[in-house]
This record gives C-alpha cells, structure tokens and sequence, in this order.
C-alpha cells in the first residue's frame, strides 16, 4: 500500500511499530481486573430480573449473614455517602419531552431487566454473587413497554409508572422546501425500514475499582472508562466532593466502542460503597451483565420517501423515524440525530426533512456505539436509491454518481446543523472519484458475467454499493501537555482516551517528528485526571483529530523552545540546528551536539542564575487547539456475496473499501481501525441480535446466543485509500474510529436484494438472519406460485 | 462426573449447573482406550474428539469421523472434549450422537456392581436425555464398521465456523448393480433428539444415486419430521441438508 501523507516526515505516516505492543505481547499488560490490592472487597450487583415492577421490600438479611460477606447496600444504605441520587448524564437538547435521569440504585421501581437495584461486598466475587443472590426482593410486576413503535400508540402502558407518555422527545431535522418538491417530483420511492443495532461488545467488559484514601479524605477511582474527566465531574457533583478529592485513571482499556463513554450506576455504587465501608472495592462486569447492563443501540423504524427526477437527480427526501431509547436517559438524543444527520450527507439533496420520535421502553438504555446513529441513516439512504435505480431502470453506481456531492463544490455548505448548533460543511474529498476506486476494485463492471456464470449453476450471487460521508473530530478541543524532563525522556499527557486503537502511538509519533524522531523516548499518559487538567475523551473518531492537532502545536512550539536553548549554549542559529534522537546537532556538523537531557536541565534554571532568554522557565508546553467545525471524511463500500438459496446462509465473497481520512498518521492503524470496524458492519448486517420477548426480557445473554462475528467469518477485504487532506487542522486529518462500520450493512442488504432478484424480494431491514431470508424466500415462491 | 469439561465448565460458569462434587475421570488408566477392529472401534470414555478420524479408524467409518469431526466446535475443545461426554450430554445438535445413532452403535453403562448394555435408541432419549442413571458412568461406545465400499457424507450448517449445527445430515450408502442398498439416512439438530429417518431412506433404496432421487428422498425426510421449534423452517433446512449430505456421499 502507498499512503504518501507526510512525504518529508520522519514518522508521520509511517508504520512504526505500536508503544502499547511491547508490555500487551509481553503480558504486562495493566487491565483492570489485573488491579488487586490489599484488603479489597469484591462487589457484585443485584440485578432486576423484570423488565418493569415496583420494589415493595428488599430484605437482605440472609445475605448479610453469609460468609465472607461485608456488606449489602441499597440505595437507602448509600444516601450518606451521596449528594445526589440520580446521574445526570444527558447532553442538552430542546427536544426532550420527559427527564429520565437514571439512579445510582432503583430504589421503588425497577425499569428494565439488569437494573442495579443493590451491590453485595464480599472477601471473593463469587461470595459476592452468592450474596446478591441471597437478596430477597419483594416485586410487583408492572406492565412492560417491549416495542418502541407500540410505545407511541395512544393508550400504551408507560415504561415508567406515572409518567404522561413514553415520548422522551422530538424534533424535526431538515431544511428546504421538502413538500412542494414532492408534489413537482415525478418519481417518488418509499422504504418502510427497520434497522437494529446490538452492542459493542468490546472484548473486555467494563470495571471499577475504588480506592478511599482516609489520611487525606481522597478516592482513587480506576474505571474502564472513555471519559475519565466527565467521569470525575459526576463523581464530584454525586459524591459532594471536590474535583482535587477525586482521581479517575484509566488503566489499559479492552476495547470500548462507544458504550463505555457512558457513566453508569456502578461507577458510582462502588465509589459510594468504597467511602461507605474505608476499604478498596472492586468490580468487573461479566458479559452476563454486559447484555443488561452496557449501552446498546437497538430498533430504529423508518418510514422514508425519495422524489427524484426523471435522470434519477435527488430532488427531496423527507419521512419519520421512530427510535428505541430504551429506559433512561443516559446520553441524549444523539443516537437519532446522528442518524438524521447522516442520512443525506453523501449528497447534493435540495430539500431534507426528518421528523423524530424518541420512545421509552423497559429495555437496556440506549448510547452510541461505534457508527452512533450513522450506520442506520446511511442504510436509509442508501435503500432508498436502491429503490429509485430499480424503479427509473438505472445502474446503482450510476444513481449514485449523479448525486455524490461533487468535488468541485467543496468545501460543500450544508443547511445542516450539528447537535451543538455548529454548521455541517463537507471540507474536502473527492466522493465520486472514491466510489470509481471501490467500483473498479471489486470489478463491479464483470459482475453481471460472474453472477449468469453462477446462476447457470443454481447459485445466487449479488453485489451491493454503499457510500457515506462521516462527521470526524468532534471538538472543541482536546487537552495535550509536552514535556522534556532532566533526563532528556519526553513525557506527554493527554486529556483523550485510550481504548485500544493506538492513541498513544498516534501522540508519540506526533511529538516524535518535532521532538527528535524516537519513540522509544517518549511515555504518553492517557486518562488520568492526575495528569491533565482538562479533557473530554474519547467519542466521535476525535482523538487524532482533537488531540492531535493539540500534540503537534505543542510539540512544535517545544522544538522551538528547544532550539532557540540549544542555540544560545552552542552558540549558533536556531535554524541551524536539529533534533535527533535525544541530541540537537548543527546540521552537517555532528561532533557540535548536546543532549535534550542538558537543555532540559538549562530550561529547569538554578537558584540565581539567569534563564536562557527569550522564554519562561522549563521545557513545557501545553495546548488546547480550539475547532468547532467537524472535519468530513468518506467512503464507499462494495460488496460481493452468495445467498444460499436451501439455508438462508449469507456468505461474503469479496469486500472492497475505498475511503478518505484525510492524511493517514500510521497508516496500518488506520487499517486495523477499518477492519474492526467492517467486522461490526457485518455481525450488523448478519450476525448481531440483540433479541428481547414481548415482556422485554432478554433473550440473547451470552455469546453463543449472541453471535459476534469471528476470523472464520471475515471476507477478504480489500481497503484503498484516498487522501484528501482537511484544511481545518495542522495535520490535514479525519477520524477512522468508526468509518468501517458505517456502510456494510446497507451494502451488504443491497447485495442481498440483487442475489435474490430472481424473487424480487426486497430487503427492508437489519440485520438479516438465515431464517428470515428463507420465510422472504418461501413467501416470493408461494406468491409466484399462485 | 468431568470428562473433558466442555460443556460442564461452561454450564457451571454460568451457574446452571452447581454439583456439590466433581469426579475428574481423566486420570483413570485406560479410559483413553481407542481400539479399531474388523468389527468396528471401542471409544473409551476419555477418547477425544481430535482422536477420532481417518488416521485412527481404518475405511469409511474412519472417513465418516473425519467427516463429522471438523464440525464440533473448535480445535482447543475437540482437544479436551470427549466422545463419551458428548453422547451423555446428548446435546440435539451432537455430532457423534448422529454418527453414533446412524450406525446403531452400543454403549456400555456401569455402576458399581452392574454393566449393562444399550443400544442408541434405547439411550438416547431426547434432548439433553439419556437412560444414564445417576451412578451409571459410560464406559465404552462402540461403532461398528462399515462394509467397505460403503459411500459417506455428512452435511452440517452452522450459523458461523464451530457453533452448534442449524441441521445436519448424514448419509451412507451401498451400491448394489448401480443400485442404491442399505442406505442410511440420519438428522441431528431439527428435532429433539438425532434419528434415522425411515421414510427417506426407503425413498432411496434400489434408486440410482442421482440428484432426482437425492431430492425425493430430500422431500421424504422433510414430510416425516417434527421439527423442535420453528417447523416451516425446521423443514427446509432438513431439506437441503439431506439433499447435500446424499450429493456429497455420491
Ligand atoms: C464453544 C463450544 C462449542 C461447541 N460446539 C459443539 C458442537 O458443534 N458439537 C458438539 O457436539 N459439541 C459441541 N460442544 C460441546 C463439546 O463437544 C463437549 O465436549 C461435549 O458435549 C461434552 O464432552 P465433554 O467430554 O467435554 O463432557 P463434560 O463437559 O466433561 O461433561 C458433560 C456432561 O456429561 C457427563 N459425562 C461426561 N462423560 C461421561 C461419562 N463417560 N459417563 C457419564 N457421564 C459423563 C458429565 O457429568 C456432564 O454432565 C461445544 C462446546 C463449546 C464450549
């Protein structure tokens, strides 16, 4: 591959080898259920078994009295210890109906099955789990909302007892005149749809240990976490303390994907439960619990019309959709929003109107997982060009091209709005130049001769094409200081997450261009409110964009520094100089050198001897680099697969990525953040089903039942890159977090839709199980039958 | 009783099974005893999965195994688990309990004081059901060969590589004069427990073994099922997987 990014550059846009590598290969690696300490309670947590009923009793004295057993805490048992009782999680919007602030611990009402009503502390976990077990609860079943659709009919139960409705909020996303498009138009498609998300699944659960501290009234609060500095403010403003009483650190993260940007109960309970007792708790969630626990997305329903004219040009796109939003508010509406906002993106769409209804069910809360909202807009979209490429007798690719935003519109305004208010505009790219790489990559042009030849012998092939365009970098800003100590090591600290995708990596190599080009001399500090002041963490493939940016200013500025020190004891010009390893040398003069180690040392100062001039004291810089624009990269995504016609079984054949995130920093990260993220897209597309029964209890709580997508199931997969740099960052660089995931589902329901032609049967949902592609194909029989 | 923990160990992690005492047989001389002979191949009770195939079982039982045995689960688990254990645990969706129904294998029961002898379908009595009386360990399975000359094939589907079968089929079969004899057709995983499939079979005898007769006898083991669940579908997949599992032994 041939990524040439940063063609001057000494790391930039290189494959060095990753810093988390070496202790991760070696085993040394710090998880959190690797933190054991001295005295330390196991915690496990009573769960709701219901999906809705009131809490009349809980009677915990049998529990209590079993061995090993420290304490049993309710939510009655915590309120010393507690400011507040509820966790005030959701984001600003005008749109909310209802507050669904969720509780440390259900106290009088259980809202959906896996609710932390209590936490048992034990000498063991499974103490702690024969303990929670030993609870008795004395519940009153309610009637339970299981549908989100159903929710909103007049006269539904509400997921909770009392309140008016199951309306959390609504809003309507869109701009231009939308109905008299419509009425002019003279080729109208609808798609009723309904996508499914599951969950993350990161391969470590999350987990939390907390640590009291008695001598100076701290707490220490190790959470596998996304967002260790919102983490702490929440902590503060429920525990009544301080932001200096409190430390949130991450240690190494398992993966994350979105759910664990959420703060949840548990993290409070043991914290609550930690000051309670004086003794250090911990607990690490099962995947059990992760099924009921852990943030989800779930059901989304559509309803979606496209007007096009007669050469299939997008003249509106207006519809409603319905959204699961389980039974709390823990993030907001941004799930929805994000869908909203992506659905047109790709394109040049005149006229665009969504209107949103957001339901409460007794289900798992719904937050962002990788894609949040972006996967389902885009499936949305794309179904409905699918739609009008059959009805107008156009090629799918060719709909397409003529509607992908052109590149010599950019950078492109869209009437579009953020959810912070901030104005949507596509900086740079080159989408349909991008479709014809992944056109041209899968050979979708000799497709039609592959799938005769197949057919011919009774197997049915199909070919898909998705594009999408994905808002990166969230800002405003990420936290990032640079430090050169005595030693001559460098130390950076960040406000951004670590989850597994290589952060560190990604600052190191930052600050390694800059700073001498050697990694190895370069400790980066993730998630820990101890070492940066400020930070939002990770969400909304931000960090190499946000974080970043702030590492190369500051790096920058420290080399500055570093010359015009090193300048002044060598007695030469800056500009002559340069740094290598750990050494500043005069260009083409190597013996004339000296050690970052000694300008360290000078910048550190003597008492009463004069600075080196023209700066302050220490080699130090911090930054904060302000953007409020998202910065948009894209792609597109063609796959090739058979549909067996006995079994239902979808097997992918060959898949093809082609996609733009601006400058790649690493560029085999860049790979292994699409690759995971094309695996999710398919387990979204064919594998993951996150099922609830009509009483909302759910039905998949394990990973048999729960089928995550695995080695043997990865197609090959070809990725292509294009680069076009953003001008709205120093680097030129775009997210990748979550691109992967994006559009495979809609390719993959596209292919599907073209393999079963033959039946004219239409794919109108996600993710597609071998049992339903058998029903549509015994139902298109028996109707071509009659 | 822990034989190879496979399906124990999972059970007891999630806390549906919480037996107040474990006998570990793994220790015990000669329960790993894999004896091939003319007549067939005595299983003991500690055989592993991975031990039973073409390279330890000479003609077309051995190839059956092979056949059969790439589709349990995955590597490390065909490693540990064991051919007594899974017939005890008689998952639906077994693999050997289909093998071991279709070629009407024994097994041999012992407590203290008393052996016994059954034949399959007298063990085997539904899903996750045997005739294994709670001091009764399994002591020996034993397949008897097939005559050689005799056609195997085995057709499973999956949802992904290693879980537990959708539908299986196996097929086995004779030709006499170009004619089909003595053909064994056998499900797993659609209803309760594996069976042969009588109404299939004789469908098929004295047939020419071609893709129209493979399909009557498809259709045959579709009518004469009960599906455990979902029957439509139940069906279909029987279907498709005799058809497959009689295309592949041809
Ligand atoms: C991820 C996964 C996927 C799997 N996929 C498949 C699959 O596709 N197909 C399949 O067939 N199996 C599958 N299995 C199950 C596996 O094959 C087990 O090994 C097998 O079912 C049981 O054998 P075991 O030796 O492990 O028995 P154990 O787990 O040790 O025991 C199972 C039960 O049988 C009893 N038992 C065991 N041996 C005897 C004996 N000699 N006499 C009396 N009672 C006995 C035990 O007491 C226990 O109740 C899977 C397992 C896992 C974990």
């Amino acid at each position: 591959m041939t990524v040439g990014g940063f063609p001057q550059a000494r790391v930039l846009g290189r494959d060095v080898p990753r810093v988390e590598d070496e202790p991760l290969i070696r085993g040394k690696g710090r998880f959190l259920d690797d933190i054991a300490l001295p005295d330390m309670l196991h915690a496990a947590f009573l769960r709701s078994p219901h999906a809705h009923a009131l809490i009349r009793g809980i009677d915990a004295a049998a529990a209590r009295a079993l061995p090993g057993v420290a304490a049993i805490l309710t939510l009655a048992d915590l309120l010393p210890c507690l400011a507040e009782t509820c966790l005030k999680t959701a984001m600003p919007s005008p749109s909310y109906r209802q507050q669904l602030d969720r509780p440390v611990l259900a106290d009088r009402e259980a809202v959906h099955v896996g609710e932390p009503i209590a936490i048992a502390l034990a000498e063991s976990r499974a103490l702690a789990e024969d303990a929670a077990a030993a609870v008795e609860i004395d519940y009153d079943p309610l009637p339970v909302v299981a549908d989100c659709l159903a929710a909103l009919e007049a006269g539904a139960a509400t997921a909770h007892r009392g309140a008016p409705s199951n309306l959390v909020a609504e809003m309507t996303m869109g701009f231009g005149d939308v109905d008299r498009a419509f009425e002019q138009a003279p080729h109208r498609f609808r798609e009723r749809l309904r996508i499914h998300r599951g969950g993350s699944h990161s391969m470590e659960c999350r987990g939390v240990v907390a640590v009291p501290e008695p001598v100076e009234d701290r707490l220490t609060v190790w959470s596998s976490t996304q967002m260790p500095h919102a983490a702490r403010r929440l902590l503060c403003d429920i525990l009544g303390l301080d932001e200096n009483r409190i430390r949130v650190a991450t240690p190494d993260i398992g993966g994350a994907f979105g759910p664990k940007l959420v703060f949840y109960p548990e993290e409070v309970a043991v914290a609550a439960a930690a000051r309670a007792t004086g003794r250090p708790v911990k607990w690490v969630e099962d995947r059990r619990e992760h099924f009921v626990a852990t943030a989800q997305e779930r059901d989304q329903y559509w309803d979606v019309e496209l007007a096009t004219d007669a050469d299939g040009r997008i003249l509106a796109v207006r519809g409603a959709l319905v959204h699961d939003h389980g039974a709390w508010t823990v993030r907001g509406v941004n799930v929805p929003q994000g869908a909203m906002g992506a659905m047109p993106l790709a394109y040049v769409v005149p006229a665009y109107r969504i209107g949103l209804k957001v339901a409460a069910t007794n289900k798992v809360p719904v937050a962002p997982v990788r894609g949040a909202g972006q996967p389902q807009g885009v499936f949305a979209m794309e179904r409905l060009l699918d739609a009008a490429a059959r009805g107008l007798g156009l090629d799918r690719a060719e709909i397409r091209r003529r509607n992908l935003v052109p590149p010599d519109r950019m950078p492109y305004a869209t009437p579009l709005k953020t959810r912070g208010g901030i104005a949507v505009t596509l900086d740079s790219g080159d989408y349909p130049r991008c479709q014809q790489m992944a056109l041209d990559g899968a050979d979708w042009s000799g497709f039609p001769a592959r799938q005769a030849a197949a057919r011919a012998k009774g197997r049915y092939l199909g070919i898909g094409l998705a594009n999408y365009v994905e808002g990166t970098g969230r800002g405003p800003y990420e936290h990032v200081s640079v430090r050169i100590e005595g030693s001559g090591k460098i130390f950076v600290a960040t406000g951004a997450a670590a989850m597994g995708q290589g952060t560190r990596t990604m600052l190191a190599q930052i600050v390694a261009e800059q700073l001498g080009g050697d990694l190895g001399r370069i400790e980066v500090i993730t998630g820990d409110t101890a070492a940066a002041p400020l930070g939002l963490g990770g969400s909304n493939s931000r960090q190499a964009v946000m974080a970043g940016s702030s590492a190369h200013v500051a790096a920058r500025r420290l080399r500055q520094r570093v010359l015009e020190i090193a300048g002044q004891l060598l007695e030469v010009a800056p500009a002559d100089l340069e740094i290598d390893g750990d050494r500043v040398r005069l260009k083409g003069v190597a013996e004339v050198s000296l050690g970052l180690s000694a300008i360290a040392r000078a910048a550190a100062g003597q008492a009463g001897f004069p600075l080196p001039e023209g700066g302050g004291p220490g080699l130090f810089a911090r930054e904060e680099v302000v953007i409020d624009a998202m910065t948009y990269a894209n792609g597109s995504a063609v796959a090739e697969l058979e549909v067996d016609i006995g079994t239902g079984k979808v097997t992918i054949l060959n898949l093809v990525f082609a996609h733009d995130c601006g400058r790649a920093l690493h560029p085999r990260l860049v790979e292994g953040q699409l690759m995971g993220g094309i695996a999710h897209g398919i387990g979204n597309a064919l594998y993951e089903y996150m099922v609830y029964d009509e009483n909302a209890q759910p039905l998949t709580t394990n990973l048999a039942e729960y089928l995550l997508v695995t080695a043997t199931e990865m197609p090959p997969v070809k990725i292509l890159h294009m680069e076009s740099p953003t001008p709205l960052n120093p680097l030129g660089i775009k997210g990748v977090g979550e691109a992967g995931v994006i559009p495979i589902g809609a390719a993959v329901a596209s292919a599907v839709e073209d393999a079963l032609s033959p039946w004219k049967i239409k794919i109108d949902r996600l993710p597609l199980s071998p049992v339903e592609i058998l029903a549509l194909l015994n139902a298109a029989k028996a109707r071509d039958s009659l | 009783m822990l034989a190879g923990g496979q399906s124990l160990i999972p059970a007891m992690a999630l806390r549906l099974a919480r037996p107040a005492h474990l006998v570990d047989i793994n220790g015990v001389v000669g329960f790993d005893r894999l004896e091939p002979s003319e007549s067939g191949v005595r299983i003991g009770p500690c055989v592993r999965h991975a031990a039973l195939g073409a390279e330890a079982v000479p003609g077309p039982l051995g190839r059956l195994l092979s056949l059969a045995r790439r589709h349990i689960a995955h590597a490390p688990i065909r490693a540990r688990g064991t051919f007594c254990g899974s017939l005890a645990n008689a998952d639906a969706a077994s693999e050997w309990c289909l093998v071991a129904v279709a070629l009407g294998a024994t097994v041999t029961l012992r407590s203290q004081g008393r052996v016994r002898q059954l034949a399959m379908a007298e063990f085997l009595l539904g899903a996750m059901t045997t005739a294994l009386e709670p001091d009764e360990l399994l002591v020996e399975a034993h397949l008897p060969a097939l005559p050689a000359g005799t056609r195997v094939g085995f057709h499973e589907y999956a949802r992904r590589a290693g879980d537990f079968a959708e539908v299986m089929a196996l097929a086995a079969y004779e030709l006499r004069d170009g004619l089909v004899s003595d053909p064994r057709i056998a499900l797993g995983a659609v209803e309760g427990r594996a069976r042969r499939l009588p109404a299939a079979e004789a469908a098929l005898a004295g047939q020419r073994p071609h893709d129209a007769a493979f399909r009557r006898a498809a259709e045959a083991a579709a009518a004469e099922i009960t599906p455990a669940d979902d029957a439509e579908d139940g069906r279909l997949l029987a279907r498709a997987a005799v058809a497959r599992a009689l295309s592949a032994a041809a």
